[in-house]
């Protein structure tokens, strides 16, 4: 029973660090269609933000409160980098923008693993987050509670940027239909450039938070790009909806497979299950309407 | 070598230009021709390819090795990039501290060694295709490094085919010898089986195992399994992720909830540093539940954070604090060459020994060729940092001194037990009754 309790807990702990990984992801390929294989590399660099934020700040609680807004700023700048020079140049052509993005992650790697070394380093827990609370029988990580709560708070902040602002209005309408946007005198340039800043920022963001939980190291980033596609194709594409019901869905997934199995066939199960569901729904659980033909 | 491709006579460069399709305007004949040109071209290459084949192997045969200068040429293949350069790199400054330290004593039949470096990109395919190119373009003697037992495996064929050397410095799962490969790390009952004897010896009743999902955990916790049905010892669970797996919330609520009296971890990279954090944050304890490693050592220690790990243990047969004169010496040169921030580790030692192992067959052997350092090796010993190793004649292991390490707050490991004196090596497992039957997918 505890383990139950406890497993219901890690499916919606498990879903939000995904959700929190792939949420840029659902603003990057699937608002704008760009597949950004570096998307994985700006989580890395938010990872590394923290890092850095730690050591110049000491004080592992405060660093942890000014490393977020900072990753998000470092993912944002060098998502708007990669977006000027190399993806605007590509927008009608997904399979060199995937290569080119794969080439810039791999550089990306590289250079991590020049500037901090390749080992991993420790980016410590401040001392308010360690340890567990006890919920309805069983531990739950602080840490882990920190991320769920960075999620919804994530999640919610996009949802009302896209709804309520004019930019997130500007996002929706060129997303809608890019020609039209246009001719409504939307600069679909600027657009694109600041989607992509906030997607990546939310990868900065992520990183920072991920290293309470996991390892920093120039390989970090990999580890959870494969799962932020799958929350965004799963979820359907464009719709931040999709993507945190895919989330917490694939989450429990797993979860629940890997108490009754391993953890490595737990994946092959989560795997199989997203294939069957997309042979089914291909377009993912919520499509979005849009006048555009592509 | 690449032979070059005849060129058909009649086939000029104006020709070819003329061939060229102004615009995108196939026509059927045109097709015809084009496909029929590359197919000739196709077959010309593949006849020289294979004529050159039959050539080289004739030379391999006769090894390529030069050894009329003042230098002789080794390979030193590790992966400086990708998922495993973490680990691999530190060998490589290993090895070089050995090369530099055995030239300024004078060499190798007073010949001094020079590196040829190579990296092998964390790919199993690009070990094997940078061992073939430094066996015969680079005709190096002899080549050091390897990590992954993937990348072993993949190089195995490759070493053997060209009757070359590889020195190979990592614990591994066992059940190998090849005639062309030094393994110069642990086999399974130089650490495995002792760290079993070790739990067993404080009382643990019940393990719980934890492991990535590739061969060495799997074969690990085969003879674990075997080891505990023989010893009375209750496996309460058994666990893999896959490689780089960051989630081990499940994992760890069902090892809390099963309650062993002590977790195996065959965990390897980056996934030690997620599994401990949960470990240490649901409010495991190394009191509570102690957890065994076999994959983290010194450098590891660091990146999970030692607030996370202090006092849990790990088996090696090396840690830099083993007090001896050899590795006083070897830790201050380490550091004075690399930086006093540096550690040294297990599998650096066993490299760094592995070059002293080779140097000094060879100085016995009195020859560079491959069979007479074969012929030559067993028995060979150096005194290394962890003690005195012997080179097993019959299956290329050496033998090493088996210690549990505990992880103490300065990032350390502390030897709390060790065996009595070197063990054997016996990667086959002869010597063990209840690993008869062992069935181990390989």
């Amino acid at each position: 029973m505890d383990l139950l309790v406890g497993q219901v807990f890690t499916g919606l702990s498990t879903g939000s660090i995904l959700l929190l990984a792939a949420l840029g992801l659902s603003l990057t390929f699937g608002q704008m269609g760009v597949i950004n294989m570096a998307h994985g590399e700006f989580i890395m660099a938010g990872c590394y933000t923290a890092y850095v934020t730690q050591q110049l700040v000491g004080d592992a609680g405060a660093s942890l409160l000014i490393a977020l807004p900072v990753g998000f700023l470092v993912g944002g700048a060098m998502g708007l980098i990669l977006e000027a020079v190399l993806i605007r140049h590509l927008y009608h052509r997904p399979l060199d923008t995937l290569l080119v993005t794969f080439g810039v992650g791999l550089v990306l790697q590289q250079v991590a693993r020049d500037v901090f070394g390749a080992p991993a380093v420790n980016v410590t827990v401040p001392e308010a987050l360690r340890g567990g609370v006890d919920l309805l029988g069983t531990t739950v990580p602080k840490t882990r509670l920190f991320i769920l709560a960075l999620a919804v708070v994530a999640v919610t902040a996009v949802t009302l940027v896209l709804r309520f602002t004019p930019a997130g209005r500007r996002i929706r309408a060129v997303v809608g239909n890019r020609d039209l946007a246009e001719t409504a005198g939307i600069s679909s340039r600027a657009v694109d450039a600041g989607t992509f800043f906030i997607g990546s920022g939310l990868a900065g963001v992520a990183g920072v938070a991920l290293t309470l939980i996991g390892s920093t190291s120039p390989t970090t980033g990999q580890s959870y790009l494969v799962d932020a596609f799958l929350v965004v194709v799963a979820g359907g594409m464009g719709r931040i909806k999709g993507a945190v019901v895919a989330a917490v869905a694939l989450g429990t997934f797993q979860a629940v497979f890997e108490t009754y199995s391993t953890a490595s066939l737990a994946k092959v199960g989560v795997f199989i299950v997203i294939v069957v569901f997309l042979q089914l729904r291909p377009q993912g659980l919520f499509t979005l309407r849009t006048r555009s033909l592509a | 070598m690449q032979a070059p491709v005849p060129i058909e006579p009649g086939l000029t460069a104006r020709k070819v230009e003329h061939r060229m399709p102004q615009r995108f305007t196939f026509t059927a004949r045109d097709l015809t021709r084009t496909f029929a040109a590359a197919a000739a071209v196709a077959a010309l290459v593949a006849t020289s390819a294979c004529g050159s084949r039959a050539g080289e192997e004739t030379a391999a045969a006769e090894s390529c090795v030069d050894t009329s200068g003042d230098t002789i040429k080794v390979g030193a293949l590790n992966s400086l990039s990708g998922t495993m350069a973490i680990s691999e790199t530190t060998v490589r400054d290993a090895i070089y501290l050995a090369v530099d330290e055995i030239n300024a004593a004078g060499g190798v039949l007073d010949k001094k060694i020079e590196i040829v470096a190579e990296d092998g990109a964390s790919e199993p395919t690009v070990f094997a295709e940078k061992a073939e190119k430094l066996i015969r373009e680079d005709c190096v003697a002899s080549v050091f490094g390897g990590w992954t037992s993937a990348s072993r495996k993949a190089m195995l064929p490759v070493f053997e085919d060209n009757d070359s050397l590889l020195y190979y410095p990592v614990q591994y799962e066992g059940l190998e010898a090849s005639e062309n490969i030094f393994y110069t790390g642990a086999t399974t009952n130089q650490q495995i089986i002792p760290a079993l004897d070790y739990l067993a010896e404080t009382g643990v009743k019940s393990l719980y195992l934890v492991g990535s999902d590739y061969v060495f955990p799997r074969t690990a916790n085969a003879i674990i399994n075997a080891y505990a049905e023989a010893h009375g010892i209750e496996i309460l669970g058994e666990d893999y992720v896959t490689l780089g797996s960051t989630e081990f919330s499940t994992i760890v609520n069902q090892v809390k909830s099963a309650g062993a009296d002590a977790v195996f971890n065959t965990l390897n990279g980056d996934s030690n540093v997620a599994f401990f954090r949960e470990y240490a944050n649901v409010g495991l304890t190394a009191e509570e539940m102690p957890v065994m490693s076999v994959s983290i050592a010194e450098e590891e220690v660091g990146g999970i954070g030692v607030e996370n790990i202090e006092g849990q243990l790990a088996a090696w047969n090396y840690y830099q604090t083993v007090d001896s004169p050899a590795n006083t010496t070897f830790v201050e040169a380490f550091k004075a060459e690399y930086g006093a921030d540096r550690v040294t580790s297990d599998p650096m030692e066993a490299a760094y020994n592995s070059v002293y192992l080779w140097a000094a067959t060879v100085e016995k052997a009195g020859s560079f060729a491959v069979a007479d350092v074969q012929a030559a090796a067993d028995g060979v010993s150096f005194d290394s940092p962890e003690g005195t190793v012997v080179i097993d004649g019959e299956n290329h292991h050496v033998t090493k001194t088996a210690r549990i390490g505990e992880i103490h707050a300065d990032g350390l490991l502390y030897t709390v037990w060790e065996s009595e004196g070197p063990i054997d090596p016996d990667p086959f497992l002869d010597g063990y009754d209840w690993a008869a039957d062992l069935q181990v997918s390989n």
